[in-house]
C-alpha cells in the first residue's frame, strides 16, 4: 500500500505541472486586455501600454509564467490587479465559503442519492423505482440556476421564510440560525445534480449486484437480508465512492451559476468576478487551486478505493 | 375603581414608553442597496467599476475639489465648489489654475484638509518618484483628466494646478480626483492597507468591508456641508451582479433599493408597491461610424439618411420604455444641446431621398457591417436593439451585417480604431458611452488628434472645423461661454452625424416604499445624503 501511495503521488507531479501550464496559458487565449480589471473603458491605448510595462505584462508570456510559477511554489499567487489584495487571502475566504456550501450540498446530495439509489435498486421495476428514476432524470436535466431562481421565488419572495442571497451578515461563518438560513436554498440547489447522479449510480450498482450469482448463493446459504445488504454495500462502495469523489470535486469547485444566483461569496462567485474583470492573477490562482484540489481529491478517492478493494491496486 | 383603572393604565403606558425610549433613541436607520457590481468598488480613494464605483465608494467616502450639483431631478447637473471654494485660470498662461481651498474641513480621522493634502493626492497619480504613487490609482484617474500635469502649494489653502495645454474642462474633470487623508495613508504606506479602512472627508464614514459581500458606512455627522449630512444612520452596499437576484432580494426585504432592475420585472415591482425611479442621464447608446476614405459612410448624406431611417420609439419598446430617443450626444434641454440644423427623428421618405442622392436605391442597396457585442457593461440589450435597427434600415434599402464579438474584444477594437485589422472592415461600432464631461462626450471622438491609439476617435473623424470647435470649447474658461462653445460643437456633431444616436439610458432604480427623499439627478452620480427611511 505504501509503495502504491508513493507511485500515485509521483504521478500527481506531472499532472500538477500540466495544470499550471494550462491555467496560465488559458487566460491569455481569452479575449480582452489583462488591464481591463483596473482601467476604465475610456482609457487610451497609450495609457494601457504604459501600465502594462509597470505591471510587467509587457514581458514574454514564458517569462511571465516562470516568474509566476516560481512564486506559486512558495505559496505566493500574486496580487489581484483589481483589488490589490493578495490572491491567497481572496481565495482563502472564498474557498472556505464554498467548502461550507459543498459540505451541506454533499450531505444532502449523497444521503438522498444513496437512499434513493438503494431503494430503487432493491425495488427494481416497481413504481417506486420508476419514481426515483424519474426524479434522478429530472435532477440531472434541470438547469440548477433555474431551480435556484424558482426556490428563491417560492421561499424568499412568496413565503419570505428564507433569505434570497448572501452568506449571512458578512464576515466569517458562524454556526448560528441566521447563517444556516442563508445556506439552505443554495445547498439544495447545488445538491440536485449530485443527488441525481449518485442515485443513478447506486441504483445501477445495487440492481447489478443483486442479480449476481454470489448473492443467490449467499441467500441459499441462509444469510439474513441485512447480511446480504452488507455484501451489496461492500461491492457497491468503490464505484459509488469514485462517483461521489468526482461530485465532491465539482461541489468544491463551486458552481459559478449557483453562487452568482445567490450572491454566495465562494470560489465560483470569485471566478465569475475574476473572469468578467479579466483579473489575471486572481483567475490563474483560483483555477490553479481548484484544479490542484481536484487532483488531490482524485488521489484520495483512489487511495480509499484501493483500501476498500485491493484488486484495484493490483490492476 | 374607575379612577384606579385609569391610573393603572396610564402608569402601564408610561412604563412601556419609558422602556421603549432607549430603543427608540438607539433605533438606527439603514439604507441597504443592491449594486450591479460583482465586488465592492475599490476603496483606495480612486474607485474602479467605472462611474458605478465613483457613485458608491467615491462620492460617499471622499470629496473632490469640485463636485456635481445633484440636488435637482429636472435641471442638468452642473459643477459646483467642493473642497475648493473657488478657482480661476491664469489670465496670461491658461495652463495654470489657482484653486482656493475650503477651510475648516477635516478628514474622518480628524486630520486637517489643506494644500498639503491636495498635493499628496495629485502626487498619488502623477509623481512616479513618490512612495504614494500607485499605478492602479493612475489607471482609475488619468483617463478622466488627460491634460493634468501637476500641482504645487501656494499657501496652506491655495494650490496651483497645471495642465499640459489650455483646458477649460479641468474643473469638471477634477470631480473624479478624490481626496484621501495623507495621515491615514502614512500609517501603513500602502494603498492596499488604506483600502481596508479608507479615510476621506465625505458625508459617509467607513465602518466595515467584507470583500465581495458588503461595505458598511455610517453617517458623518460632522460633514462640512450641513445640508448634505446624511439623514440615514447607515448605508450598506451589497454586490449583486445577477439582475434577478437583486429583484428577489428587494421583494424579500433583504435590501431597500436595487440598481438597474430588469425591464420585465418593473411592472411586478410597481404592482407590489415598490417605487421605480428613472431619469435620463449622460449615457448614450450609438453607432460610431467609420468615415475613412472608401467607407460609404464617409458621405454625409448617407450618414444623415441612416440617422433618419429608424423609429426610436420602437427601441424604447424593446427596452420596456427605460430609455428616451436620442437626438444627439446630449438630450434636448441640456445646455450643450444647441440648435442643430438636422432634426434627428424618424423620416423614412427623407432617408430614402438622401440615399437616392448618394446613389443608393433598390438596384444598388447600401451594405454595411457593424461590430457589436452580445452583452457588456452599459450596452443595454445590444442584440435585440441592433436587430430592431437592422430591420428598420432594411426598409430603406440598407443591408446591415453584424460582426458579433465578445464585449472585451469589442472594447479593445474600439481603442484600436477602424483602420486596424481588428475592425475587419466594419463600417460602424456599437459601444455605449458616458458624456458626463466634455472630454468624454466630444473631444475624444471628434478631435483629429484623438484617433487611435491615442483615444477613441475610432472612425477617424478628421474635420478641421470640429478641431477648431473642440479647441474653442477647451479654451472657453467662463462656464457659460464654455457651455455655449460646447453647444456650437454639438450642433455640428449632430449635423455631420459621425455617430448615429439611438437612445439615452434612463437608469431605472427600484426601491422600497420606506425610502423617502431620493432625488434622481440627471447624472451618473446620486446623492444618498437626502434619503431617509420611514
Amino acid at each position: 500500500m505504501f509503495f502504491y501511495f508513493i507511485k500515485r503521488l509521483f504521478l500527481v507531479i506531472p499532472i500538477a505541472i500540466s495544470v499550471t501550464v494550462v491555467c496560465f496559458s488559458l487566460v491569455y487565449l481569452a479575449p480582452g486586455d489583462p488591464l481591463s480589471a483596473i482601467l476604465p473603458s475610456d482609457a487610451s491605448q497609450e495609457l494601457i501600454d504604459r501600465l502594462k510595462q509597470e505591471y510587467g505584462l509587457d514581458k514574454p508570456i514564458p517569462v511571465q509564467y516562470a516568474i509566476w510559477l516560481g512564486k506559486a511554489v512558495q505559496g505566493d499567487l500574486g496580487t489581484s490587479i483589481a483589488t490589490g489584495r493578495p490572491v491567497t487571502s481572496e481565495l482563502g475566504r472564498a474557498i472556505s465559503n464554498t467548502l461550507i456550501l459543498a459540505l451541506f450540498g454533499s450531505l444532502i446530495g449523497f444521503s438522498l442519492g444513496v437512499i434513493f439509489g438503494t431503494v430503487a435498486g432493491y425495488r427494481q421495476g416497481t413504481w417506486l423505482d420508476k419514481c426515483v428514476t424519474a426524479v434522478a432524470v429530472a435532477g440531472v436535466s434541470v438547469p440548477h440556476y433555474w431551480l435556484g431562481m424558482v426556490l428563491v421565488i417560492l421561499f424568499s419572495v412568496t413565503w419570505n421564510v428564507l433569505p434570497a442571497m448572501g452568506a449571512g451578515p458578512g464576515g466569517d461563518w458562524v454556526w448560528d440560525l441566521e447563517h444556516l438560513q442563508h445556506v439552505v436554498l443554495p445547498a439544495i440547489t447545488i445538491s440536485v445534480i449530485p443527488t441525481a447522479i449518485v442515485t443513478r449510480t447506486v441504483r445501477a450498482l445495487v440492481a447489478d449486484i443483486l442479480g449476481r450469482e454470489f448473492v443467490t448463493a449467499l441467500r441459499a446459504k441462509g444469510l439474513t437480508d441485512f447480511g446480504v445488504f452488507w455484501h451489496v454495500v461492500k461491492n457497491a462502495a468503490p464505484t459509488s465512492l469514485a462517483v461521489m469523489g468526482v461530485q465532491l470535486g465539482y461541489l468544491m469547485g463551486g458552481s459559478i451559476l449557483v453562487e452568482t444566483v445567490f450572491s454566495w461569496p465562494g470560489s465560483g462567485f470569485l471566478l465569475n468576478t475574476a473572469i468578467f474583470q479579466r483579473d489575471i492573477p486572481l483567475l490563474q490562482g483560483t483555477i490553479l487551486v481548484l484544479a490542484l484540489f481536484f487532483v488531490t481529491l482524485n488521489l484520495v478517492v483512489d487511495l480509499v478505493q484501493t483500501g476498500i478493494d485491493p484488486r484495484i491496486r493490483r490492476a | 375603581m374607575k379612577q384606579s383603572n385609569w391610573v393603572q393604565r396610564t402608569g402601564l403606558a408610561l412604563l412601556c414608553m419609558a422602556l421603549s425610549l432607549p430603543l427608540a433613541v438607539n433605533a438606527q436607520t439603514t439604507l441597504r442597496i443592491g449594486m450591479t457590481a460583482a465586488d465592492i468598488p475599490a476603496t483606495t480613494s480612486q474607485p474602479d467599476s467605472g462611474f458605478e464605483g465613483n457613485r458608491f465608494t467615491g462620492l460617499t467616502l471622499f470629496d473632490a475639489l469640485t463636485m456635481w450639483d445633484l440636488s435637482s431631478a429636472e435641471k442638468a447637473s452642473t459643477i459646483i465648489p467642493g473642497l475648493a471654494e473657488s478657482w480661476v485660470v491664469d489670465a496670461k498662461d491658461k495652463t495654470k489654475w489657482v484653486f482656493k481651498l475650503r477651510k475648516g474641513v477635516k478628514f474622518h480621522d480628524g486630520s486637517d484638509f489643506n494644500a498639503d493634502a491636495v498635493i499628496f493626492n495629485f502626487e498619488k497619480v502623477l509623481a512616479k518618484d513618490k512612495p504614494h504613487y500607485d499605478a492602479r490609482l493612475v489607471a482609475q484617474t488619468l483617463p478622466r483628466m488627460p491634460t493634468l500635469k501637476g500641482a504645487s502649494k501656494i499657501d496652506d489653502y491655495t494650490v496651483s494646478i497645471e495642465t499640459s495645454e489650455p483646458d477649460a474642462f479641468l474643473p469638471i474633470n477634477l470631480s473624479n480626483l478624490f481626496m484621501a487623508s495623507p495621515t491615514a495613508w502614512a500609517k501603513t504606506k500602502s494603498w492596499t492597507e488604506f483600502a481596508k479602512a479608507p479615510v476621506g472627508s465625505g458625508p459617509w464614514k467607513f465602518v466595515r468591508l467584507v470583500p465581495r459581500e458588503r461595505l458598511e458606512l455610517e453617517k458623518n455627522a460632522a460633514y462640512w456641508n450641513k445640508a448634505r449630512v446624511p439623514k440615514t444612520d447607515r448605508l450598506t452596499l451589497l454586490p449583486m451582479p445577477e439582475a434577478n437576484t437583486r429583484v428577489a432580494a428587494l421583494l424579500s426585504g433583504q435590501v431597500d433599493w436595487i440598481e438597474a432592475p430588469p425591464a420585465d420585472a418593473i411592472p411586478q415591482l410597481r404592482t407590489k408597491g415598490f417605487q421605480i425611479t428613472n431619469n435620463p442621464y449622460p449615457h448614450t447608446w450609438p453607432w460610431q461610424l467609420n468615415v475613412l476614405p472608401g467607407s460609404p459612410l464617409a458621405d454625409k448624406r448617407v450618414r444623415q439618411a441612416l440617422q433618419l431611417a429608424v423609429d426610436r420609439d420602437g427601441l424604447r419598446r424593446v427596452l420596456g420604455f427605460n430609455a428616451i430617443p436620442a437626438k444627439g450626444v446630449v438630450f434636448e434641454g441640456h445646455p450643450w444641446f444647441g440648435q442643430p440644423k438636422l432634426n434627428v427623428k424618424y423620416d423614412k421618405a427623407a432617408a430614402q431621398k438622401l440615399l437616392a442622392e448618394a446613389g443608393y436605391g433598390p438596384g444598388k442597396p447600401l451594405k454595411i457591417k457593424v461590430q457589436i457585442s452580445a452583452s457588456g457593461s452599459g450596452q443595454m440589450q445590444p442584440i435585440a436593439m441592433n436587430e430592431y435597427i437592422q430591420q428598420q434600415l432594411k426598409e430603406v434599402g440598407v443591408d446591415v451585417e453584424f460582426d458579433v464579438i465578445v464585449w472585451e474584444t469589442l472594447f479593445n477594437n474600439w481603442r484600436l480604431g477602424a483602420k486596424d485589422p481588428a475592425a475587419r472592415g466594419a463600417h460602424a461600432i456599437n459601444v455605449s458611452f458616458a458624456w458626463q464631461d466634455p472630454f468624454f462626450g466630444f473631444a475624444r471622438f471628434y478631435d483629429s488628434r484623438m484617433v487611435a491609439p491615442r483615444s477613441v476617435n475610432w472612425g477617424w473623424v478628421q474635420n478641421p472645423e470640429l478641431d477648431k470647435l473642440v479647441a474653442n470649447a477647451r479654451g472657453s474658461f467662463d462656464a457659460k461661454a464654455r457651455d455655449a462653445a460646447i453647444a456650437k460643437l454639438h450642433e455640428r456633431v449632430v449635423d455631420e452625424s459621425y455617430f448615429l444616436f439611438w437612445v439615452h439610458d434612463t437608469g431605472p432604480r427600484a426601491m422600497s416604499p420606506k425610502v423617502k427623499g431620493f432625488v434622481q439627478a440627471k447624472n451618473w452620480f446620486q446623492d444618498f445624503s437626502t434619503i431617509s427611511m420611514q
